[in-house]
């Protein structure tokens, strides 16, 4: 069994309303200094084919990520 | 007949019903599990709701559900299928229409009027309609996000442009303007208990159909 573990962000240039939100929260909390925040989406994926990657690519391809407003990283979690 | 298609978390499924008899068809449901549309399904129409909790995102999962096939046989065969709210969400999830819905630029559920500009006559849909409508928005994820190079725009938010849509697009069509979504609900204004009986062109349109 592998763990896969898929990272889904908003696409830079992408408005990030969520994180926009969190961002001004963070400052009325007195935080300075906060240039950015974006909120993503982890994906915990346990695996058994014999190419975890390349089936957890097809994954965000085909369901976990929508190309036209976000990114997708995968990587294998010891 | 006009199948109305119910995914799990489907809301306005009954409304849409209603609104078809308002503009006087008659309509009965598909089952997001089904495999084909009712028989004698002329039109479809993808209602509001929050398909599977809209979890991962609004419409992914419902797009990807068996009756979606068949959706998508049907309008490629030239068949009429309107998506209101939801159902907007779930044809750009399936690649019927063109673009995605984004959480509202307000970051908050928007629940009001709209006055919206019909852009493009040029469709089966709104072939008959006037150049205004008055229509409810209720949602939380309506922002549209595409190109609008890609798409036709064919309703519009104007100046307003309340969700934070690219184009201030409030429905949008497929080259062949046989599909229509749209975030503002025509099936909630086909009363004049509710203050607009503005939605029901669309519906007419499909009864047409």
């Amino acid at each position: 069994m592998t763990r896969v573990v898929v990272t889904v962000m908003p696409r830079d240039g992408v408005l990030d309303p969520q994180g926009q939100a969190v961002q001004g929260a963070l400052g009325r909390l007195g935080f300075a200094g906060i240039h950015d925040v974006r909120l993503g989406r982890r994906i915990e994926l346990e695996l058994d084919g014999p190419d975890p990657l390349a089936q957890a690519r097809e994954m965000c391809e085909r369901l976990l990520a929508n190309p036209l407003i976000e990114d997708f990283t995968v990587a294998i979690e010891d | 007949m006009i199948a109305v298609v119910r995914f799990p978390g489907s809301l306005d499924h009954d409304s849409a019903v209603r609104a078809v008899e308002a503009a006087g068809g008659t309509a009965t449901y598909a089952w997001h599990a089904d495999r084909a549309l009712p028989a004698g399904t002329r039109a479809v129409v993808l209602p509001g709701g929050f398909s599977y909790g809209d979890h991962l995102r609004p419409g992914a999962i419902a797009s990807r559900s068996p009756i979606m096939d068949a959706v998508r046989q049907h309008a490629d065969a030239g068949g009429l299928v309107l998506g209101i709210c939801n159902g907007f969400q779930v044809l750009c999830e399936a690649g019927l229409l063109p673009g995605v819905l984004r959480t509202n630029a307000t970051t908050s559920f928007v629940c009001r009027q709209v006055e919206l500009e019909v852009l493009d006559h040029d469709t089966p849909f709104t072939r008959d309609l006037g150049a205004a409508l008055s229509i409810p928005i209720k949602n939380h994820d309506g922002a549209w996000y595409g190109d609008p190079a890609d798409a036709r725009i064919v309703l519009s938010y104007g100046m307003e442009n309340p969700l934070g849509s690219i184009g201030s697009a409030a429905g949008v069509a497929n080259a062949q303007g046989n599909v229509l979504g749209l975030m503002p609900h025509p099936e909630e204004a086909v009363d004049r208990l509710l203050g607009s009986t503005d939605g029901l062109g669309l519906f007419t349109a499909l009864v047409r159909a």
